[in-house]
């Protein structure tokens, strides 16, 4: 066992862990930090996108012993609490970016730099930052339409 | 899905990790960004009994130039390649190409040195090198030696590496001077392994002549495919469309050794191949009109 000390939403947790655990592994069950969900476990599908040091990673690619000394930003780490959604959140309900929810925590965990280094992107843009998150529900519309909301709403916070 | 057990080391220094592959060499396993070593460990296709983590060797990541070249060390960061000015300016190749490298989830993470180690005879990077005619370091506790990237390939997923080697750093010629450059692929979705790629140099002469040319292709073959005979044949001529056609249809019928997949054919791969070299001709040898 190796002891890791990692922040995460910017509460710092210390854990042992055997070297092979994944950190989205490590996430779910030694955090119980549920938000980030594993689909494919081999870095294709995009649900486990997490925040490394401030960008976008698969936590399924990443041991958990790799993430000591650094700092995590998960799904959880998104909203103030329930009744205030970070205003991606909002979009994405607002605009039927979801159905089951399955990929949805990698998308927005995708969004968050790509809305960052691109604060007002084209559809293309937007459809292309999108292709390394796989969604089987909506088609990808509405994920597009929501992230465009998002663009408005977080440059409008901005002003 | 979970990887079987290992024994993890972090070193902090080349040199810790240099001790460790000595004492080690032939179990141990390096990990640089894991972006393909991860999902074959999970997939347990690879079982290292023991990892050695690069990621806390600070010393290996880095871009800087000196004199002629680039200097990029290994655990460079995909993503630290693609938004690089030196790697824009000296290297505009590779600074168009990197982007097609799958996704930016991945390029945050992947490394140069993991990718060209890794050697998948679909990967830009490899294709790449061999392109730029990269050199690359190898080092083990006692010492290094300096491998051309056409030598490095040795095949599908290997290299001439010997097990108590690690690969510290690229050097990567300046492109030179009425140099255009053109890359290329086709993909079943963006980010996607291509089924086809091509990497295109074309140097003009002072009179406008074709100096000197190159063809390089991923998914060519069992490494990256350099088209020598192609890229000779446009050598001290004016370019034109029937030279760039015949060039195009010798290195796609004659010079690259697809082996066709799931997504495209041995002759649908032929296909883009030529397409491909085509347009990549067509746009160095504009570029390179542009510098003139």
């Amino acid at each position: 066992m190796t002891q890791v000390t990692v922040t995460v939403n910017e509460k710092q947790y210390t854990r042992d862990v055997e070297p092979r655990m994944l950190l989205s592994d490590f996430l779910r069950h030694e955090l119980g930090l549920t938000g980030t969900h594993v689909g494919c476990e081999h870095g294709v599908c995009g649900a486990c996108t997490i925040l490394f040091d401030g960008e976008s990673m698969r936590s399924c690619l990443i041991f958990a012993v790799q993430a000591d000394g650094h700092s995590i930003t998960t799904v959880e780490g998104l909203a103030l609490d329930k009744d205030n959604l970070h205003p991606l959140q909002q979009s994405f309900w607002e605009a039927h970016g979801l159905q089951c929810g399955y990929c949805t925590p990698g998308i927005l965990m995708t969004m968050i730099p790509f809305l960052r280094d691109n604060p007002n992107p084209t559809e293309d843009e937007i459809r292309h930052a999108l292709s390394g998150n796989l969604c089987r529900c909506t088609g990808y519309q509405h994920i597009v339409d929501a992230v465009k909301l998002a663009s408005e709403k977080m440059r409008e916070v901005e002003k | 899905m979970k990887p079987a057990p290992f024994e993890y080391h972090a070193p902090a220094s080349l040199e810790q990790a240099l001790d460790l592959m000595s004492q080690h060499a032939g179990d141990a396993k390096i990990l640089a960004g894991g972006q393909s070593l991860v999902p074959a460990m999970n997939f347990r296709v690879v079982q290292p009994s023991l990892m050695i983590d690069l990621n806390r060797v600070a010393e290996l990541s880095f871009i800087r130039e000196e004199g002629n070249v680039l200097r990029v060390g290994a655990m460079a960061r995909e993503r630290h390649l693609e938004f690089d000015k030196s790697i824009e300016k000296r290297t505009p190749l590779l600074h168009e190409a990197v982007p097609f490298i799958a996704h930016p989830q991945i390029r945050n993470r992947g490394t140069i040195g993991g990718s060209l180690v890794h050697a998948d005879p679909a990967a830009e990077l490899p294709m790449l090198m061999v392109a730029l005619s990269a050199k690359l370091k190898a080092k083990n506790k006692s010492g290094e030696r300096w491998l051309d990237a056409k030598d490095f390939f040795a095949g599908m997923f290997t290299t001439a590496l010997e097990p108590d080697e690690i690969l510290a750093e690229i050097e990567i010629p300046f492109m030179p001077p009425r140099t255009g450059w053109s890359f290329m692929e086709v993909a079943p979705r963006s980010g996607d392994y291509a089924m086809m790629g091509v990497a295109a140099l074309v140097t003009l002469d002072k009179n406008g002549k074709c100096k000197s040319a190159k063809l390089v292709y991923l998914n060519a073959g069992d490494g990256p495919v350099d088209a020598v005979e192609a890229a000779k044949s446009l050598e001290g001529e004016t370019l034109n469309e029937k030279l760039i056609e015949s060039a195009a249809a010798h290195a796609s019928e004659k010079e690259i050794n697809p082996f066709g997949n799931m997504h495209a054919s041995v002759d649908f791969q032929r296909h883009l191949a030529k397409v491909l070299t085509k347009k990549t001709l067509n746009q160095a040898l504009q570029r390179a009109g542009e510098l003139q």
